[in-house]
């Protein structure tokens, strides 16, 4: 589905993606887990191409995608519900929903919508409502349906949990677990090692700019080296 | 009564066409968060270019369809040359580029065409339609019913389309928008043509009337600003009806009070709706939350 190689990306002269080697297969949910600055949302950013690669390529589903833009990578099936939510703040609810489709004008759309307000009815409840004015939790959930409203086969999810209350993240959390019967495939990047490794199929760890250790999540979170470092064990 | 009448009358047509400046000034604001002061050339330039394709032998259809098709190539010109090469930079800057962009547009103007006064025929006639004891241009019908037809159509644009939608987005939040597939640059480029035809339209409809000149653009900017400040920026109510209070106050003020006034006292009014209400009359309020 995706693979990246050899990926380096700088801000200006200074280079925090130093060469990131990473696949992702159909139907796998991959997880980047890394303290903060280690670079997963710069990894993210040049994924759905809102960053510039300086070297290095990135393939999805057969093709080399590296210099398309992002306006155009959704197109091709790749979404993101990017660091911080990003939601159209003073537009409604149903309108931010409205535009994650907005490649599409078939019937499709009401029922994908119908659809997420399934999967998170406190949508619903507000949709007449500015998404400004929604909790950090529901914010999050928006930028995550609305990502979905564009049917990626591939979804870019940066730190859905953070910020958020342990109920809430739990239930975050079930969402994603939740997109594997619904076919898309998932690139988690967290802090919360411990809560992404538990759903994921694999992962990579990632320290200032570089993928340390990859591996089987279920090995990753039996590891003595991750239990320490980001698991708190 | 009469005199009451007549006052309302011209004050509309006043008001119409800076509700029509102020309808230019949403659309690219909405796109942008950029107040573009070189909309009042966008309306200098639709009369010009109407005027002098008119001289030619065109008729006035024909050359009005030709001054506003231009005016939309001049404002996708002013986001590619100006604005785009500046992009991340402070919306002042931006600002401060339309005002040196409107200063180029003047002294462009006034090398192709002329220093003159011009006009051409109005489309219905000059003889006044009387009207509860008052007199009014037919002119005056075509700006008045311009603006509204402006305003619907603005109106219809932002809150029933999906463009006019991706407009607001690419505002409220470009990253965002580009993550659900809208090309930004093509938004942009949309909106500035739109506005400069929003603006040659006015241009258009009230050359008949105030007649048209390389150098009426920038009062035009200042009180088509005035106007969406006073209804709340962004907003198409907000410019159609600030428009035409804009334009009451002032035939108000030079019927009952001194012509001289009127400025001032449109001035005085803006400010005190201002202190009450930042917004406008109809502003959105900020419900941005971190
Ligand atoms: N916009 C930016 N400009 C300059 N440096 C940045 C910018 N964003 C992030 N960085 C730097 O790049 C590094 C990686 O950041 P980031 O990708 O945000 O990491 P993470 O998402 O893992 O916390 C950090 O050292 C950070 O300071
Ligand atoms: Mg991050």
């Amino acid at each position: 589905m995706l693979t990246v190689e050899k990926l380096h990306s700088a801000y200006g002269r200074i280079e925090v993606l130093h060469g990131i080697d990473l696949q992702v297969k159909s139907g796998e949910i991959v997880t980047v887990v890394g303290a903060n600055g280690a670079g997963k949302t710069t990894l993210l950013k040049c994924l759905s191409g809102t960053q510039p690669v300086t070297s290095g390529q990135i393939d999805f589903r057969g093709e080399v995608i590296t210099a398309v833009p992002a306006f155009k990578r959704l197109e091709r099936g790749l979404a993101q519900s990017p660091e911080g939510r990003q939601i159209f703040t003073n537009l409604s609810v149903e309108e931010n929903l409205r535009l994650g489709a907005f490649l599409f004008s078939d019937d499709r759309v009401d029922a994908d919508m119908q659809d997420a307000f399934t999967m998170f009815p406190i949508l619903k409840e507000k949709r007449n409502l500015m998404a400004g004015g929604l909790s950090g939790g529901q914010q999050q959930m928006l930028a995550i349906a609305r990502a979905l409203m564009g049917r990626p086969h591939c979804l870019l999810l940066d730190e859905p949990s953070m910020g958020l209350a342990p109920l809430l993240v739990a239930q975050i959390f079930e969402v994603v677990e939740s997109l594997k019967a619904r076919d898309v495939t998932v690139l988690l990047v967290e802090q919360n090692a411990f809560g992404a490794l538990k759903i994921a199929d694999r992962g990579y760890v990632m320290e200032t700019g570089q993928v340390t250790m990859s591996g089987p999540a279920s090995e990753l979170i039996a590891d003595p080296r991750i239990r320490e470092a980001y698991l708190g064990i | 009564m009469d005199a009451l009448m007549q006052f309302l009358l011209s004050g509309m047509t006043v008001g119409a066409v800076y509700a029509l400046v102020a309808l230019g000034f949403t659309i690219i604001y909405n796109a942008s968060d950029v107040v573009n002061f070189a909309q009042g050339e966008f309306v200098m330039l639709g009369g010009m270019t109407t005027v002098f394709a008119h001289a030619a032998g065109l008729p006035l259809p024909l050359a009005a369809v030709i001054a506003i098709a231009l005016t939309a190539l001049v404002g996708v010109a002013l986001n590619k040359l100006a604005i785009e090469p500046a992009r991340g930079a402070p919306v002042v800057s931006l600002i401060i580029i339309t005002i040196g962009a409107s200063i180029f547009i003047r002294g462009a103007a006034q090398l192709v065409f002329d220093k003159q006064l011009h006009r051409f025929p109005s489309f219905s006639g000059d003889e006044p339609i009387r009207l509860l004891g008052a007199a009014i241009l037919p002119q005056s019908l075509w700006v008045v019913g311009g603006a509204f037809a402006v305003f619907f159509g603005l109106w219809a644009f932002f809150t029933k389309t999906l463009t006019g939608k991706a407009v607001l987005a690419t505002a409220n939040n470009r990253l965002a928008a580009q993550l659900v597939g809208i090309n930004t640059g093509w938004v942009m480029t949309l909106s500035f043509s739109l506005s400069a035809a929003i603006g040659a339209l006015a241009g258009v409809l009230v050359t008949p009337i105030t007649l048209v000149a390389y150098d009426v653009g920038v009062g035009l900017a200042l009180k088509g600003f005035a106007a969406a400040m006073l209804g709340g920026m962004g907003n198409p109510k907000g410019a159609l009806v600030g428009g035409i209070l804009l334009g009451l106050l002032e035939a108000m003020t030079a019927g009952y009070l001194s012509s001289q006034y009127k400025d001032a006292v449109a001035f005085i009014v803006i400010l005190a709706v201002l202190f009450a209400m930042p917004q406008g009359l109809f502003g959105a309020k900020h419900t941005e939350r971190v």
